[in-house]
């Protein structure tokens, strides 16, 4: 049984799908709390649907919809929206951005904070907001720290950063997994991925059941 | 044109905090974008002499890079910026330049009309 508080911190509604949305459901089915910080609704998305039914006005409200079913489908109990404006991570004002971090931080006592390993997640966005947890973490007394586990998916990542310490096998998940990737259906079209020939596609349906993550060493 | 320095442009982004600027800000993937590629839109924007005020302005990456300018109420960024005008004091003259030279992004800011 866990009884841990987890903090998941990503910058974009349907970042949590791939990377950890099976391990969030794990956690959860051992009795974890999840509460879930995403910094933006994902607003300047370039994805409308296809056939496109979003429009730039009306995408983070379909974005935020999609978030809200994808947490509900892995078992998510407290979402929190953020409120700060996609693709500007990086150009925040950056003690307001560790303020509130450090409030959510205070707030919850969490044991465990899933994000992005900074400088090796590719969007500016999730580069900034990994820096910006572990910028947050490290300012606390070290034995008040919790653990910090990161997703990487930069190019040379693993030869940069060694192997992941933590794999998770999510083979028993993948009902809430691919329930939270079809809830964002503005952004994923899961069943042609499922269908598709491009090598991208196909290593990514044959990676559904692991996850894996690197702990931040401070 | 010069290859940007990122600590001058930074500097001159914090002297510009808080006045009210002309913005030249331009997007361009070029005129016959479509005409060579039919799957491709041809895109262009472009705002010229639109009055701003920013509160924080930063540049950032490793090149090309972005600068993102927050405002009272919204925000300016531009993505692949490579180039700026070294001798334009009190002022700021950035473009993304493709290896061709061609310009693919402006973003431009004075105190005085462009």
């Amino acid at each position: 049984m866990e009884d841990q508080h987890i903090l998941v911190v990503l910058p974009h509604p349907d970042d949590e799908a791939f990377g950890l949305s099976g391990t969030l459901a794990k956690h959860i089915e051992n009795g974890a709390a999840v509460t879930y910080a995403c910094l933006t609704l994902g607003e300047m998305g370039r994805n409308m649907g296809n056939p496109p039914f979003a429009s730039r006005i009306s995408l983070p409200k379909i974005r935020l919809e999609e978030l809200q079913e994808s947490c509900r489908v892995i078992g998510i109990q407290d979402l929190r929206t953020m409120g700060f404006h996609d693709k500007m991570i990086e150009f925040e004002d950056q003690d307001e951005l560790d303020r509130r971090l450090r409030e959510l931080l205070d707030e919850l006592k969490p044991g465990l904070v899933y994000t992005f390993y900074p400088g090796y997640a590719v969007h500016p966005d999730h580069d900034a907001t990994g820096a910006a947890v572990v910028r947050v973490i490290g300012a606390l007394p070290e034995e008040t720290r919790p653990v910090v586990r990161c997703l990487a998916f930069a190019p040379g990542c693993e030869q940069a950063l060694g192997a992941p310490d933590v794999e998770v096998d999510v083979s028993a998940f993948l009902k809430q997994k691919t329930g939270s990737i079809r809830a964002h259906r503005s952004q994923f079209r899961f069943d042609a991925m499922l269908e598709s020939n491009s090598p991208e596609d196909r290593q990514m349906i044959e990676r559904l059941g692991k996850e894996r993550f690197w702990t931040w060493q401070y | 044109m010069q290859p940007i320095q990122t600590n001058a442009v930074q500097q001159v982004l914090d002297q510009l905090k808080g006045f009210d600027l002309y913005i030249h800000l331009e997007i361009t993937n070029g005129a016959y974008t479509s005409h060579r590629d039919k799957s491709r839109l041809t895109v262009a924007n472009f705002l010229r002499n639109v009055v701003i005020r920013y509160t924080h302005g930063t540049i950032s990456g490793t090149g090309p890079y972005r600068v993102g300018l927050k405002l009272p109420n919204g925000w300016v960024f531009t993505e692949g910026l490579t180039h700026w005008e070294e001798n334009e004091p009190g002022r700021l003259v950035l473009a993304g330049l493709d290896s061709d030279g061609r310009l693919n992004v402006a973003l431009q800011l004075s105190p005085e009309p462009f």
